[in-house]
């Protein structure tokens, strides 16, 4: 029986008159990469921001780690955050900080290292995303897909339990996208955390997905281990998975 | 009656959006000071700011404050000495200059410059998604931005304030020389009879106030942007507006309450 680090239970949110999510459900299992699937818009970004408290729900509990993160506020949610890396669709980095001091921010902001220990652990895992050349170059000098290596490195950095990343290949050619997921996968496989992808390219998410969630007009329409994904006949899922534009699905 | 209403509730939505400001600037600032009264302040990044936004700013407060302590002795002394009391204009142009025009001059100058300058760059921050990044890292927004940009112009607009005082008695005194034949000792005289050191002090300590409102102002309009590079546009204007507003209603208040006219 696998253990459920992170849980939406019946989990509404409305922007003004648009409701995004409609009493969802969904587990995110510990250990293990989820990836959520779905047409744009659909809310998938709004899960990841709503598993880190960037966003509260109208209705319904988002558990992670057995806590509902939405009754946190100040001080101690701004700590249990430090347990959820994220790593945004665009990369978010600072524009007037290195890449060294982007990935270093979070561990000299929030933990007690010294210097030289946050310099090793800087150093170790620029290594592990490729980018050990770049410390010293700003983000405005980088390719797209470095940008979202060193967002991969800051979000993992502080080693969180639960790595969230946003559409970390949209955008991307074959090989970076190749390159990407297994950067996911490795790190996921180094740190054993609980990662959730939010992502639209079938390729990478066949690649490192362990469970697919597909969201549809704001509740979850699919969810399985990937093996049942794959051998699902359900025809929103086929649809979305062959991207067809004819079917059940309803594209705006 | 219908556009009566209109016009009610067009009181009411400006009233309420005010207050919200207001209420929103009073929160940013509590927030700020928390983090102060912690130590929490990021040394570094509130020197950069002192640098960009303060030093930066060096040139237009000299060129502002010698025209106008050239323009207002120009005024003055001209008019004084028809009435035979040239000797009181060192003293008018110091008085003015250390209670009013030196802290107004400052701040208005630098609020135009610099809560433009934080309303952008933290819009920016927004839309690029850089201050949720913050949130999501466990990192306040406000002690790694704000409180470096308060504290820096809290400590660089009375300095700013110094300069320009300087210049424009500086300035005032050598125009009333070419116009008006006045001295330079005579002028000297006439200020350091008229002008207290508290004169100068209390102009400090508004411009030390108009820092404040000029990062605030800059900060929580950049923080509230909304929608892409048009949305940054609106923040600093918004800011600039709001910024200079607020200085001049502060001016007064200070000078009420400082100045002893209250009493």
């Amino acid at each position: 029986m696998s253990q459920i680090h992170a849980r939406l239970e019946g989990v509404s949110l409305a922007y003004g008159e648009k409701r995004v999510l409609v009493d969802c459900n969904l587990d995110i299992v510990q250990g293990a990469i989820t990836c959520v699937i779905g047409l744009s818009g659909a809310g998938k970004s709004t899960i990841l921001r709503l598993l880190n408290g960037l966003r509260r729900p109208t209705a319904g509990r988002v558990l992670v780690a057995g806590r509902d993160i939405a009754s946190l506020a100040g001080r101690e949610l701004a700590d249990f955050r430090q347990q959820i890396g994220f790593a945004f669709q665009f990369s978010a980095l600072f524009d007037s900080l290195t890449v060294f001091d982007n990935v270093a921010l979070p561990l000299r902001e929030t933990t007690t290292l010294d210097e030289r220990a946050i310099r090793g652990k800087v150093e170790t895992i620029l290594a592990s995303v490729g980018l050990t050349d770049a410390a010293q170059a700003l983000p405005a000098e980088l390719s797209g897909g470095m940008r979202k290596r060193v967002g991969f490195a800051r979000a993992v950095i502080a080693q969180p339990t639960m790595v969230l990343y946003d559409e970390p290949t949209t955008g991307l050619d074959p090989v970076m996208t190749r390159m990407l997921t297994d950067t996911i996968r490795s790190l996921q496989q180094r740190d054993q955390s609980t990662v959730v992808v939010v992502s639209h390219d079938r390729e990478s998410i066949y690649a490192m997905a362990d469970y697919i969630a597909m969201i549809y007009e704001g509740k979850i329409l699919a969810y399985g281990s990937l093996e049942q994904i794959r051998a699902s006949t359900d025809p929103y899922l086929l649809q979305f998975l062959h991207g067809n534009p004819e079917g059940p699905m309803h594209v705006v | 009656m219908n556009r009566r209403l209109g016009f009610l509730e067009a009181v009411g939505a400006s009233t309420e959006g005010a207050l919200e400001e207001v209420g929103g600037l009073a929160v940013l600032l509590g927030e700020s000071l928390g983090f102060l009264l912690q130590c929490r302040l990021r040394l570094g990044e509130t020197f950069a700011q002192a640098y960009f936004l303060g030093v930066g700013s060096w040139s237009i407060v000299i060129l502002t404050s010698l025209f106008t302590g050239m323009v207002f002795s120009l005024e003055s002394a001209v008019q004084a000495v028809q009435y035979g009391v040239g000797s009181l204009v060192g003293g008018a142009v110091a008085f003015t200059s250390a209670r009013e025009l030196g802290p107004m001059l400052s701040g208005v100058v630098v609020a135009g410059r610099a809560s433009a300058a934080i309303a952008a760059e933290l819009g920016s921050m927004v839309v690029t998604e850089q201050i949720e990044a913050l949130d999501a890292l466990g990192i306040s927004p406000v002690r790694m931005v704000v409180l470096p940009r308060i504290v820096a112009l809290v400590v660089m607009l009375p300095l700013l304030t110094i300069l320009g005082d300087v210049v424009s008695i500086a300035g005032g005194m050598w125009l009333a020389k070419q116009i008006a034949h006045i001295g330079y000792a005579s002028f000297l005289q006439s200020a350091r009879s008229s002008v207290h050191m508290s004169d100068f002090l209390l102009g400090l300590v508004k411009a030390a106030v108009f820092g404040i409102i000029i990062a605030l102002v800059g900060a929580y309009q950049g923080l509230r942007t909304k929608g892409g590079a048009a949305g940054v546009g609106q923040s600093t204007t918004r800011a600039v507006v709001s910024s200079i507003i607020l200085i001049f209603v502060a001016n007064f208040v200070l000078s009420y309450l400082l100045f002893g006219y209250h009493r």
